[in-house]
Order: structure tokens, then C-alpha cells, then sequence
């Protein structure tokens, strides 16, 4: 019996949450109406502007947004409105715009309901024509979700008009892009219309970057593109000299100081690698140069980050890049070395860093570091034959 | 007074707590370790070789299996130095994403250093609370990327994959969760005796020492240097978040310990911010030409990976695969310092040393 | 076979069916073996962090009778879990020389199955095949979790059928 009793009672409180939440369901679909409604009355009065003329930009933003959650009743409606007008000139206005977008979604048990509404509308007006624009694009986006049920519907619109001059428009430009997007069992429907005209087709490019809407990542991609063509003074800035060109000024006057003319091959910013000063130390004065690197007051590049050889088929080249955290600056130091017989210091003795790098070049390559404590073949063991990393490496077994 | 003598003792290439296939040799007196050899190229994989003959995006999947337990830094870090090699542009939500991704991996790296040290060391549980939390990052990233672990997500002027709907909220619900979670590892084990023993005062060394091994990551920041390449030298658009920087003085495994603990929570503020931040629209792949071409010439990028300073040297001679391909791996370079470490420790103090550097053996052998 | 059934009363017999199993010792063995298959914990490179993955709260092996040893001696299973280089390739023999019989391979993995992306590398063992038998290939890099746990089902399977039938499975 009691069991039957429980099993009615939670029948009755099922159909009463049911009925509770297909009333919340209600009250929302009424104040989204309202909203929706209300909106395009405020628009008119906010249209009825200054002077003559009737505005031509009008702006304005609604959102709604309504939750309603299972267990909680709670309900958030906020609505926003802007609207700016300015009109310089003595006409009509040129534009009315609406949207509405409905979405609703049913899923399982829990039923939760946002609903966002945006609306962006801008148009301008400088002569005394009539407009102009328009330019609309409205998205809506619905997500459902499979744990939650959640509901979303998302309403964006944006139009922009611009008409410069005193003629009729040209140019109707139509955007509109709706996206819905359904995920498990849920089934999202939305709608998104938008129409617009525009005046003047120079400002085409204008408006398709300044218009941002949830759009379809096509339409997405394509607006980024045309918004950068814009272009930026790129060849500018290579012309001026690296931020950088005063440090590597202060290395190459310091170490040709101390070690005399000659030590360094060249010096050059390295614009590919973040604009890092690139010393080329000669073969024999490699070792001088790295130790000056770091125990020069002025220098003193204390961290040793990376050392690696590579084989450049004409010569080998290490390449070691110092990090001083007392100046907070980089250096790169190179060197070249002769293929057949590579061999060159090891820097091992100054940075303990480079004791097992240096032994990986070994292994790869097979650059012999002099002074090295203990040069081994560290990956592959010392019975491998041949240097793997070198250009001309032919495996000395042929693979089963 | 115990006559003891010298003796050998191997331990590795399979063994539990080497975290792969590490080997050392120890020279023992007893229970004292005279020397140690660490023996490495287990895994030497031949990356960099097979790099030779790949195109700039057929790299990107090798990159997930060097460093394997935070794939997203390694890929971040071949993609950024082709970017720095082009001038490339990234997008501002592609950068969004692979930051949010980069984060999400440092914080499931972190979690699965977490239990492993401790499973070492002796406490099975935390293990398996770590991999909890690390299954809801990996499913998170799993969604993203369409693989758990070896993600290939990221691409030469972007991502691969847009978030999917309801992505970010699921990221927005994660942070609280785990910080909550964090309370509860901190309450398990921080403070808790039997641990503050084991790993305090153990495998210590100085700011200077450290700075002179090259150590990076949380190994350099336990001895007190502020140093992250994300605060210091940002890249990406770490340069928009407000978070700090974790350091400790000890120099010991504890503090090392610290830090890291601190970092999990550094990176959830960057999560935080970036959920916030993330822009509702934008493209993820910037203009790139179909084949990529790297110009001539030759880049070093370093960026900041879970494990340190992960690096990546390119020399291009202008053709669509790279000339020469080296990584600066940050495992290879923390494990140098681990015979000094060891020399006149206890044997019983090896696995709580060599856990606390934190090595993924695919990063140290390449 | 005779069997002294005659004192028996009817309930008894009853009784008896419905509780005793004739088998073959064979296939006694194959299920207990079966059903407590222990691996070694052996990891190689990614596909370890997937091992481990297993091995943790939410995949869970344990339920499957499964639990990771830590040495060759005490296990009955093998997972390669990650590429087999050349310079491991002899320890790969070792350990799988260690273990006691009987004993099974899984190969974890395309790299472990035969070199995955480094097939063109010259450090790496094309395939693990190449050095001890392999039960049960894995496919995937690294294969999901629940992947592994279909592997080992399908060894115990494999197991099972081959002590029943006496036939081998290769």
C-alpha cells in the first residue's frame, strides 16, 4: 500500500513540476514576446530625433535572456536597448530592421531556456538622402546539450549603412547566415533573416569587417580576409633597425676589445629567430669567445640553453644559444667547423649544461669535443656505426 | 665498524619507478650511492632524422610523441617557430584555444607527475585521485582534438579543430571543480609527516648550480629564480593573463614539489581568464599557403613546457621541409644534474630524487 | 568412466547435477589462468601513459582480474606498450626470456605492432614480432584505454578457446 501511495505521489508531483515548468515555459515564451514587441516601439521613439531629419544611424542592442532551471525557479530577463541617432541631413530615415528568431527545444527531463537576443542596427547618414543601408546579418545559434538540457537561442543582428553621396543606392548587399547547431537528441531550429541596402559600394569592405555576427566559419574566414586586406606597413618595419641591434653593437665592441679584432667572423641580427644577435666565432677562438661570454662582467651569459650540431654538408656548425638572467638578453653563438675531422672545445668545462648535448652531437654527428669529460656514445650505444644525423648516413644493416 | 665493500647495482631500463625505460648504474657502499651512470637512448627514436624528410604539418604528430604527457606545449612549440619564421599572424581565438589547451595539459601534466611521485615514493591513493581529474582534462581535450594523448591539434598559423559547442562552458565548470580537488590534495598529502620526511632537504642544490645545468621549468624556479617564459619573454598572448609565478628557495625535492603544486593553480587562473576572455567569433587558421614554406635561415623559439624550457631549432633552406630539425628537450637537460644529486645519498633516496626532476623518457632520448 | 551412483537416493542425484561440473583439467587451468591474467608493468613510451590510464580509477583493469605486476617473474602477461628500439630490443628479449611459463605477448600500439610512424627511423625494431611471439596486437597511437581492455579480453578468449579445442590460435 504505501508503496502504491509513494508511486501516486510522485506521480502528482511529477505532473505538478511538469505543469510548473510548462507554465515557466510559458511566462518565458510571453516575456520573450514582450520583449521582442517592445522593442521595435522604442525603436520608433527613439527614432523620433533631433531636427529635421530623421535619424539615420540607430543603434540598438536587445538582449533577453531567460533561465529557467529545474529545481531552482529562477528567472533572469534583462533587456538592453541603446540607440544613438544623429543626422545631420533632412531626410526620412531609411531603415527598419526586425528580427525575431524563436527557438524551442524540448529534451528530456530538465528543461532550462536561454534566450539572447541582440540586435545591432547602424546606419549613417551625412546628405540629405535617403539611405542607405543596410546591411543585416542575424545568427542564431542553438545549442542543446545532452546532460543538461539546456536551451540557447542566440540572436545577433548587425546592420551597418553608410551612404556618402546624394544618389539612390547601388548596392544591396544581403547577409545573412544561420547557423543551428543540434547536439545529441536535441533539435534546434532557427531562423535568421536579414535583409539590407546599401548605398555606396566603397564601403563594402568597411562593412563586411566591421560586422561581426556568429556566421558560419566560411563566412567567417572570408570576412578576416577581406578585413586585413587593409594592409599594414609590413616593409616599414623591416627597414628599421632590430631593437636588439644595440646589444649585439655592445658584444661584438666588448669581445673585439678584450679579445682583439678577428675573433668574431661576422655578426648579424637573426630577424627569423626573434630578432637574436648571432655571433660567428672563428674555429680557434670559439672556446675563447664562449668563456668571455660568460665571465665578462658586462655579459655574463650564465645559462647556457641549447647546443646542437648540424651538418651542412659543406661544413658542420654548432650552434649554442646563452641566456644571461642578470642582463635578460640572448645571444646565439656559432661556429663552423671542418666536416672531415669536426672537432672543436667543449664547453662543458664552463656551462655543465652542455655535457650531454654535446654528447648527443657526438653520438648524431660525430663531432669530437675536446675536453670533454666523458664523450659517449649517449642514444645509440658504442657500438653503432656511423653518425645518423649526418646528410650521407647509410644504415649499416639493411632493415628486415 | 662495518666492513662494507663496493658494489654494482643496475637499475632500469624496466623498472617501475623510472617512468619509462631509464637505466642507471649505481656504485653502492652499502646504502650509500658513491657514484651514479645514468643510461639513456632507450627511446632514441630517430625524430629529428625522419623530421628531415617531413613537411612542416607531417611534423606535428611526431612532436606529440616526444614530450607524451603534454603534447600541446610540443606542438605549440614547432608551430611557433615556422610562425616566427614567416611572420605569421595568428588568429586571436586560435590563440585562445591553444593557449586554453596549452593550460589544460599543464595542469593533467602536473596531475600525473602528482600521483606517479607519490606512487614512487609509497602512497598509492593520490594516484588514483589524479588520474581522475586527469580523465575529465583528457576527455575535455579528447573533444577538442579528437585524441586523448597524442592530440596533433595545433597548426602552422592556428588550430585543427574549432572548440565544440558547449566546450568552454564545460572548461568554465572544470576550474572550480578542481580547485576544489587541490584543497583535497593538499589536505591528503601536504602536509602530511611521513611525506614532509621523504621528500624534505632531499636531492638539494643551489640557485647556481641549477642556473649552471641548464635546469629549467619547476626545477630552476624551486631555487628561487623567477623565471617563466611565459611571464618573461611572452609569447602567444600570455602577456593578457594575470598570474604569477610560483617559486620556492629550498631547492629540494619539496620545494619542487611546491612548486608545481602552486603552478596547477596558476594555470587554472589562466584557464579562468582565458574562458572569459575567449572571443565568440573569429577564425582559428590564419592565411597560410597550402604547402608551407619556412624562408632560409635558421630560428631557435623557446617556450615554457610543464617540464620546462622546451625549445625548437629550425634551419630551412626554403624548401617545405625543414634542412634541420633539433629540439631543445627540457627533460634531457633537468636529468644531467642527477648523478651530482645522487652522490652520498641513501639508494632508498634515488626514486624520490629522480621523480622530483620530472622526466618524460620520449623527451630526454628524442 | 563407472561411477557408484547406485546408493545414491534422488534427491541426492539432483543435487549432485546441479552442482558438480565435469571438465577437463585443461580447460580448468585456461580459466583460472583466464581470469587472473597479471601484466607486467613495462612501459615504453606513450602508449604507457594509456597503461596506466587502465590501471586507474576509471577504466579500472582490476575488475578483469588484471593487476600490474612490477617484475618479469611474477607475471603471465607482457604488454609491449610504446616503440621498441634497437638498443632496447635485448632487454625486451630478457625480460620476456624471465617470465614464467606460460606467458603471452600484447603488443600495445602501432609502433609495438609494427614501428607506427617511426617505421622509417634507423633506431627503431619494426615491430616487436620481430623479437618475442605476439597473442594480441592492439591497434591504435596510442590505442584508447578501453582498446586495451578489449586486448586482454580477447587473449583470455583466446586462452579459453585453445584449451578447449587444443587447437592453437595464431
Amino acid at each position: 500500500m504505501g508503496g502504491e501511495k509513494d508511486l501516486e505521489q510522485l506521480k502528482r508531483e511529477a505532473a505538478a513540476k511538469a505543469k510548473e515548468a510548462a507554465k515557466k515555459r510559458q511566462a518565458e515564451k510571453a516575456a520573450a514576446e514582450a520583449g521582442g514587441t517592445r522593442e521595435p516601439v522604442k525603436e520608433e521613439s527613439e527614432k523620433a530625433t533631433p531636427a529635421n531629419e530623421e535619424d539615420d544611424l540607430a543603434k540598438k542592442k536587445a538582449a533577453a535572456v531567460a533561465k529557467a532551471k529545474a529545481a531552482a525557479a529562477a528567472k533572469k530577463a534583462a533587456m538592453q536597448q541603446g540607440a544613438e541617432g544623429e543626422a545631420p541631413g533632412n531626410e526620412e530615415d531609411d531603415l527598419a530592421k526586425k528580427k525575431a528568431a524563436a527557438v524551442a527545444k524540448a529534451k528530456a527531463a530538465a528543461a532550462a531556456k536561454k534566450a539572447a537576443m541582440q540586435q545591432d542596427t547602424a546606419g549613417e547618414a551625412p546628405g540629405n538622402e535617403e539611405d542607405d543601408l543596410a546591411k543585416k546579418k542575424a545568427a542564431a545559434v542553438a545549442k542543446a546539450k545532452a546532460a543538461a538540457a539546456a536551451k540557447k537561442a542566440a540572436m545577433q543582428q548587425d546592420a551597418e549603412g553608410e551612404a556618402p553621396g546624394n544618389e539612390e543606392d547601388d548596392l544591396a548587399k544581403k547577409k545573412a547566415a544561420a547557423v543551428a547547431k543540434a547536439k545529441a537528441a536535441a533539435a534546434a531550429k532557427a531562423k535568421a533573416a536579414a535583409g539590407g541596402a546599401g548605398a555606396g559600394d566603397d564601403e563594402k569592405a568597411k562593412a563586411i569587417a566591421a560586422a561581426k555576427a556568429k556566421a558560419a566559419a566560411a563566412a567567417k574566414a572570408k570576412a578576416a580576409g577581406s578585413a586585413k586586406t587593409g594592409g599594414d606597413a609590413e616593409p616599414d618595419e623591416t627597414a628599421k633597425p632590430s631593437i636588439n641591434q644595440p646589444f649585439l653593437d655592445k658584444y661584438t665592441k666588448v669581445i673585439e676589445k678584450h679579445l682583439g679584432e678577428g675573433v668574431l667572423e661576422e655578426s648579424y641580427i637573426n630577424k627569423l629567430s626573434k630578432d637574436v644577435p648571432t655571433l660567428v666565432a672563428k674555429r680557434d677562438s670559439y672556446f675563447k669567445v664562449a668563456e668571455f661570454l660568460k665571465y665578462n662582467e658586462q655579459l655574463s651569459f650564465d645559462y647556457l640553453s641549447e647546443i646542437h650540431g648540424t651538418d651542412f654538408e659543406t661544413h658542420m656548425e654548432v650552434y649554442v644559444h646563452f641566456y644571461s638572467y642578470k642582463n635578460s638578453q640572448s645571444v646565439a653563438l656559432k661556429v663552423k667547423i671542418n666536416r672531415d675531422q669536426p672537432e672543436i672545445e667543449s664547453l662543458q668545462p664552463l656551462w655543465e649544461g652542455a655535457n650531454w648535448p654535446e654528447c648527443e652531437a657526438y653520438d648524431l654527428l660525430g663531432i669530437k669535443f675536446t675536453g670533454h669529460p666523458n664523450l659517449n656514445r649517449i642514444m645509440l650505444g658504442e657500438d653503432w656505426v656511423g653518425h645518423p644525423m649526418r646528410k650521407d648516413y647509410e644504415p649499416y644493416d639493411v632493415e628486415v | 665498524m662495518i666492513r662494507t665493500e663496493e658494489m654494482l647495482l643496475n637499475v632500469g631500463p624496466q623498472h617501475p619507478s623510472t617512468h619509462g625505460v631509464f637505466r642507471i648504474v649505481l656504485k653502492i657502499d652499502g646504502e650509500i650511492i658513491k657514484e651514479a651512470t645514468p643510461v639513456i637512448g632507450y627511446l632514441h627514436r630517430g625524430t629529428e632524422k625522419i623530421a628531415e624528410d617531413l613537411q612542416y604539418t607531417q611534423i606535428i604528430p611526431y612532436t606529440d610523441r616526444m614530450d607524451y604527457i603534454s603534447a600541446m606545449t610540443n606542438n605549440y612549440v614547432i608551430c611557433h617557430a615556422v610562425e616566427t619564421m614567416m611572420g605569421l599572424e595568428v588568429p586571436e581565438r586560435a590563440e585562445y584555444l591553444r593557449v586554453m589547451a596549452m593550460e589544460l595539459n599543464r595542469v593533467a601534466s602536473h596531475l600525473v607527475w602528482w600521483g606517479t611521485y607519490l606512487l614512487d615514493i609509497g602512497a598509492v591513493s593520490p594516484f588514483l585521485y589524479a588520474f581522475r581529474e586527469r580523465e575529465m582534462i583528457v576527455n575535455m581535450l579528447n573533444e577538442l582534438s579528437g585524441a586523448r594523448l597524442t592530440f596533433n591539434y595545433m597548426r602552422v598559423g592556428g588550430v585543427k579543430w574549432d572548440a565544440p559547442e558547449g566546450w568552454i562552458e564545460k572548461v568554465a565548470e572544470f576550474i572550480p571543480y578542481m580547485r576544489e580537488q587541490l584543497k583535497g590534495y593538499h589536505q591528503l598529502v601536504t602536509g602530511n609527516e611521513i611525506f614532509m620526511n621523504r621528500v624534505k632537504g632531499v636531492g638539494r642544490y643551489t640557485k647556481a648550480e641549477a642556473i649552471n645545468y641548464s635546469l629549467s621549468g619547476p626545477n630552476l624556479r624551486c631555487t628561487g629564480v623567477k623565471w617563466d617564459l611565459r611571464k618573461n619573454e611572452p609569447y602567444s598572448i600570455y602577456d593578457r593573463f594575470d598570474f604569477d609565478v610560483p617559486v620556492s628557495d629550498g631547492g629540494d625535492a619539496w620545494a619542487r614539489y611546491q612548486v608545481r603544486m602552486a603552478e596547477i593553480e596558476e594555470s587554472l587562473k589562466i584557464l579562468e581568464q582565458a574562458v572569459e576572455q575567449f572571443p565568440k567569433e573569429g577564425a582559428i587558421l590564419a592565411k597560410v599557403p597550402k604547402i608551407i614554406k619556412a624562408p632560409k635561415g635558421e630560428a631557435f623559439v623557446r617556450i615554457e613546457s610543464p617540464r620546462g624550457e622546451i625549445g625548437c631549432y629550425i634551419a630551412s633552406d626554403g624548401k617545405k621541409e625543414p634542412y634541420r630539425l633539433k629540439f631543445r628537450r627540457p627533460s634531457f637537460y633537468n636529468l644531467q644534474i642527477l648523478p651530482k644529486l645522487l652522490k652520498g645519498e641513501n639508494i632508498a633516496n634515488l626514486i624520490a630524487i629522480l621523480g622530483a626532476i620530472d622526466i618524460v623518457l620520449g623527451e630526454v632520448d628524442g | 568412466m563407472d561411477l557408484k551412483m547406485d546408493n545414491i537416493s534422488p534427491q541426492e542425484m539432483e543435487e549432485l547435477q546441479r552442482n558438480v561440473f565435469v571438465t577437463t583439467l585443461e580447460q580448468v587451468k585456461a580459466w583460472a589462468r583466464s581470469n587472473s591474467l597479471w601484466p607486467m608493468t613495462f612501459g615504453l613510451a606513450c602508449c604507457a601513459i594509456e597503461m596506466m590510464g587502465v590501471g586507474s580509477s576509471h577504466y579500472d583493469l582490476d575488475r578483469f582480474g588484471s593487476f600490474f605486476r612490477t617484475s618479469p617473474r611474477q607475471s603471465d602477461v607482457m604488454i609491449v606498450s610504446g616503440t621498441v628500439t634497437k638498443k632496447m630490443a635485448p632487454i625486451v628479449k630478457r625480460l620476456y626470456d624471465q617470465m614464467p611459463e606460460p606467458k603471452w605477448v600484447i603488443a600495445m600500439g602501432s609502433c609495438a605492432t609494427a614501428g607506427g610512424p617511426y617505421v622509417k627511423s634507423y633506431s627503431v625494431v619494426k615491430g616487436v614480432d620481430q623479437i618475442v611471439p605476439v597473442d594480441v596486437y592492439i591497434p591504435g597511437c596510442p590505442p584508447n584505454p578501453a582498446a586495451l581492455i578489449y586486448g586482454i579480453n580477447k587473449l583470455k578468449e583466446k586462452i579459453r578457446y585453445e584449451a578447449k579445442t587444443g587447437k592453437r590460435v595464431i
